[in-house]
């Protein structure tokens, strides 16, 4: 039966709310403000996982969210499952479920437990080593292999969850509300800076709130009862906001820091209901002040991994903040003073401490002395040397320590426990510091590393910055305030303070054991099972640098990232390889510094908010008309519009053939068009056209291919000239933005004498694209009024003209071969005109038609797609376009280049049309061209760019880019698949009307 | 991510902007008369430096002007931000 270990009343557990869950499918109870982890302690579970590589039994190390061990699956059952949860930080409310993770059948009883009495054959880089013969097996392993690997199980189904962003810009960020935090944002505030006090945890205060060392004091008072106080000032201060459960994930440049709020998981489910559940504040601050505090380093022993073996600060945390004793017989092995502290903290509540192991000689701390009053035996110079127990910690072995530390003495002396707690010092939580970008420096003496220098923008106080005692924190956070915030006085200035030193100090890595170190189990990295042997296995078969030893090992590779063991870890590497730790260096610390959830990342951009949709003025006439869609860029457009059972095909056949038969209408409004104007703009033109422009007449179009400056062909539309100094041009829907971009860049920069404004009006005009033989009668019932003949409005041309009082553009430009209109309408018109035209052309069964049948008729008359026949290496006259290149023009964009060595090879790559010998047969687009078929290895010669069946010439078409195709007219090559070789025949890419007579039928 | 600062709009995120690369890379007037080799130093190298390169950035999602930024690659401060056409720097 489980056994309520809560020790005491504590004032941050709400006993009167009393609150059930279920762990691994049995329900227990805890109260308000337990955490999972506080919460199965209470109840005596100690054994909540199982480790990664070897399966072994492990239970909860620490409090807070360096928890490498109880790693658990919240709500194991449904499909919203959240693997990776750490149990330390996971507040229970009614109806949480959670399970062990990495265990199968159950956490109790591992099948692969089985790889811990294995382990002498799973060392460093098994994997690498194992796996790599014979070749051909590779994909049987992977299959058992990507089984066995990954912790939790992922959820299947869309997150219900809301989650969100929210900009936040503040003159002081404040990142963590311990003692150095609260004193900081206080008085940040309270001289009028903006400030943001952010904690990871859901009560202020930081370790100092529950400590009860009676020997620290503030003020003669405990310093938890002052601290206490001044958090309840905090209420009062304006310009201070504060957010606990709030995470910093990332510290970026020029203090930009992401952090997650966590705002409902600690909420009973009805309560979450509707509610933003993470929020990912985008936090541009001024000035930030790192108060993150230290993160208690475990020591590195024979089996030092047992459920039961904890942190001893968590260990206080536990008994002086939750309320609840981790055992009931504990034992404690430190290398320091703190570990006296949890002793005493246990010792005055009632909970049996056996023992204080402690690898230094001596002390001169004054809680020494009380500790001897309490009666707990103090072994100085002494070490553990092995661990009892398979799923709790039943037992250590202790033995006498040599003089240098390197190896033990004497007899073994065995001690009953059941929870064990170790003290290996404190590692400044630096996480953040240097991901700001900032360098870190080694204290040797007291083996941690520390923020080098603090900036203008910056500053680490309290232990985050190397600070541990009470004096020297406060002092120090005194001194740095007034400097960094530019003030006369703090608040806190003048306090008493008493504490006591610490003096004594040893620290060894890897602590000896009595066995060789092949048979001992000294982890590391607890949550990937690395232990001290398989770094030191790395080094023996040559690694040296830090970096590759932490992948080699998979040392601090775990969702933790190796926050407890990766200072030992180096100390290892730099002892064995008998080098500085200073000089190693530490690996790199990236964000995130918590995991997120995906949710928190992409906030509300999900659905159709994943991008910006952007559609036609005629979009609701298309979908009433049963479009297809197709995403060009971001644009929705309509791509062929199937009748009744009609497939794709079926549709593009007929609205290709209505098209040329009779009348057809394409929604061209997404092209992008730019409105021209200022005395310069011909010029301007002449410039970034490879033809002419300054002898266009007013209402003339003209076609214009765009360059980049090294020749290659950028961009194509029309332009149309509609005054002395005013131009329309149009470009390609998918480069307009681009164009645009490019076309101000050379105006501001090389031609700023030029006197032209550039305007983007893609989405001012509605463009409907009349097309086909009764195309002009169409037109005429619309604008009776117009002359539509020739001589008034030839092709390449345009009007303006009134269409129901409404003002349009009428270009007689064609992109099919046709006779064809495009009518340019305003916007919140394109509608009405559309269905103004549809209407007219009912008579003529005009056929609205989409992207795909306007790329067909387009490649029957071999008019390129830039994009698709052109890949950004194709110059003009690649595509067989030179008549479009100004000779006369002295320079325009990409002119010169046309001239190099390279682009006048006679062999290029160049556009040609492709026939197929058997014409039903229809290439596919990227298909590889071949001259030759047994030849081994074959030359490719080129690809197909667009292909198509043609219904007008009632065969297959194609175009294709091939070497030195303007050669090869006529010639006849291969084109290679998978179950056929495709013979194909190289034509003219022009395959229909090629003397243009349709154009003005 | 940067805090850039604009001289059109003032302090503005990196989001808003794209960079142009190399700065002070003046199209040359005659190209005509440029060999393939002067050519290609125009057209094809860059810079690419650790410590204090000058570099084309625009305010693409805000005024859309182009300016020059001095930033130090190594640890990327912006050193100074310049229009276009004012000369860079010496310091």
């Amino acid at each position: 039966m489980t056994q309520n270990l809560r020790v005491k009343s504590s004032e941050f557990i709400d006993e009167t709310n009393r609150i059930s869950f279920k762990f691994d499918g049995k329900t227990y109870y805890g109260f308000k403000g337990d955490t999972l982890a506080s919460a199965l302690i209470a109840n005596n579970v100690h054994l909540v996982g199982r480790s990664f590589k070897y399966h072994r039994p492990r239970g909860i190390m620490t409090s807070g969210s360096e928890e490498p061990n109880a790693i658990v699956q919240v709500n194991p059952n449904s499909n919203i499952t959240e693997p990776n949860a750490r149990a330390t930080e996971i507040e229970i409310y009614e109806g949480l479920e959670a399970s062990s993770q990495n265990c199968w059948p159950s956490v109790n009883f591992d099948i692969g437990g089985i790889n811990n009495f294995l382990a002498p054959l799973f060392p460093a880089g098994f994997y690498y080593k194992t796996f790599m013969w014979p070749k051909s097996f590779w994909e049987k392993y992977e299959f058992f292999i990507r089984h066995s690997a990954g912790l939790g199980k992922s959820p299947n189904t869309r997150d219900p969850d809301i989650y969100d962003h929210r900009n936040i810009h503040c003159d002081v960020l404040v990142v963590g509300a311990g003692i150095s935090g609260i004193l900081a944002a206080k008085n940040a505030a309270k001289n009028n800076f903006k400030t943001l006090l952010l904690d990871e945890k859901n009560e202020l205060g930081g370790s100092t709130i529950f400590e009860a060392n009676e020997d620290n004091k503030i003020n003669h008072n405990s310093a938890s009862e002052w601290l206490k106080k001044e958090i309840n000032e905090l209420k009062n201060i304006k310009n201070l906001e504060i957010k606990t459960r709030t995470s910093v994930a990332a510290y970026h440049q020029y203090n930009y820091l992401l952090a997650r709020e966590n705002l409902t998981d600690h909420l009973d489910k009805k309560d979450k209901k509707n509610k933003i559940r993470q929020r990912l504040l985008k936090i541009r601050a001024k000035k930030v002040i790192l108060a993150t505090g230290a993160l208690e380093r475990p020591l590195i022993f024979n089996n030092n991994d047992r459920p039961g073996i904890m942190l001893s600060s968590a260990i206080k945390k536990y008994s002086n903040f939750y309320g609840v004793a981790c055992g009931t017989k504990n034992i404690f092995f430190t290398n320091n003073d703190s570990a006296y502290e949890s002793a005493l903290s246990l010792h005055n509540k009632g909970i049996k401490v056996e023992a204080i192991i402690d690898i230094r000689e001596n002390s001169d701390a004054k809680i020494i002395k009380k500790i001897n009053d309490a009666g707990i035996k103090i072994y100085w110079a002494h070490t553990i040397v092995d661990t009892r127990g398979y799923k709790r910690l039943s037992g250590v072995s202790i033995m006498k320590l040599s003089n240098d530390g390197t190896s033990v003495t004497g007899s073994k002396i065995s001690i009953s426990c059941n929870c064990l707690g170790i003290a290996g010092g404190w590692t400044p939580a630096v996480h953040l510091y240097t991901q700001s970008g900032s360098k870190l420096t080694f204290d040797e003496e007291r083996k941690i590393f520390i923020p080098k220098a603090d900036t203008k923008e910056q500053i680490s106080v309290g232990s985050c910055g190397g600070d541990f005692e009470l004096d020297e924190i406060i002092e120090n956070l005194n001194y740095k305030l007034k400097n960094f915030l530019n003030i006369n006085k703090t608040d806190f200035e003048g306090i008493t303070l008493e504490n006591d030193h610490e003096t004594s100090k040893r620290n060894i890595w890897l602590l000896p054991s009595d066995q060789t170190i092949g048979k001992t189990k000294p982890f590391v990295d607890y949550q990937n099972d690395a232990t001290a042997k398989d770094i030191k296995l790395a080094l023996r078969e040559g690694f040296r640098s830090i970096e590759h030893v932490k992948r080699y090992t998979t040392t601090g590779m775990g969702t933790d990232q190796g926050k407890l063991g990766n200072m030992h870890a180096l100390g290892i590497i730099a002892d064995t390889a008998g080098v500085k730790m200073g000089e190693l260096g530490t690996t790199t610390f990236r964000p995130p510094y918590t995991p997120l959830t995906f949710g928190t990342i992409v906030g509300r951009n999900v659905g159709e908010f994943f991008d910006t949709f952007r559609r036609t003025p005629m979009n609701d006439w298309h979908i009433k008309n049963k479009a297809e869609f197709e995403n060009v860029g971001q644009w929705k457009r309509s791509w062929y519009y199937p009748k009744e059972d009609e497939t794709m095909h079926q549709a593009v056949q007929r609205e290709s053939k209505a098209a040329r038969q009779s009348a057809g209408i394409l929604d061209a409004s997404t092209l992008g068009k730019i409105d021209i104007q200022g005395s310069d703009a011909s010029e301007f033109l002449n410039r970034v056209y490879t033809n002419a422009w300054s002898k266009l007449a007013i209402g003339k179009c003209r076609y214009g291919l765009m360059l980049n400056e090294d020749g290659m062909v950028y961009d194509d539309g029309v332009t149309t000239r509609l005054g002395e100094n005013h131009y329309i041009m149009t470009t390609t829907t998918g480069g307009a933005a681009n164009v645009l971009g490019k076309l101000e860049d050379y105006l501001q920069t090389e031609w700023p004498e030029l006197d032209v404004y550039l305007t983007s009006v893609t989405d001012h005009f509605a463009t409907a694209s009349l097309c086909g033989p009764n195309s002009k009668k169409i037109l005429n019932k619309i604008i009776p009024d117009l002359d539509l003949s020739d001589d008034n409005f030839p092709h390449m041309s345009f009007k303006e003209v009134l269409i129901d009082k409404i003002k349009c553009r009428i270009m007689r430009i064609s992109f099919t071969g046709e006779l064809s209109y495009e009518i340019n309408a305003p916007a919140s018109y394109g509608e009405a005109i559309w269905q103004k035209c549809i209407e007219a052309g009912k008579e003529f069964n005009i056929t609205p038609y989409g992207t795909e049948t306007m790329h067909l008729l387009r490649a029957e008359k071999g008019f390129i797609i830039v994009g698709q026949d052109t890949d950004g290496t194709m110059t003009p006259s690649d595509l067989q376009m030179d008549w479009i290149v100004s000779k006369k023009k002295y320079d325009f964009i990409g002119k010169r280049s046309l001239y190099r060595s390279d682009t006048m090879k006679e062999d290029r790559k160049q556009l040609v049309g492709l026939l197929t010998e058997d014409p039903n047969i229809v290439l596919e687009e990227g298909a590889q061209i071949v001259s030759e078929l047994d030849q081994k290895p074959v030359e490719m010669l080129g690809h197909v760019t667009s292909s198509y069946f043609s219904p007008n010439l009632n065969k297959s078409i194609a175009l294709a880019v091939v070497k030195d195709g303007k050669n090869m007219m006529g010639r006849k090559l291969f084109i290679p698949m998978e179950n056929k070789n495709i013979s194909v025949t190289v034509a003219n890419t022009v395959f229909y009307d090629e003397k243009n007579e349709r154009l003005n039928a | 991510m940067f805090l850039i600062d604009c001289p059109y709009c003032g302090e503005r995120d990196q989001q808003e902007f794209k960079a142009g690369g190399e700065a002070h890379i003046e199209r040359p007037k005659q190209p005509t008369e440029l060999s393939d080799d002067e050519w290609a130093e125009y057209l094809f190298m860059r810079k690419n430096i650790k410590g204090v390169q000058f570099e084309r950035w625009n305010h693409a999602h805000g005024c859309r002007k182009w300016f020059n930024m001095a930033r130090d690659t190594s640890n990327d401060e912006i050193k100074a931000i310049y229009k276009m056409g004012e000369k860079p720097p010496t310091q």
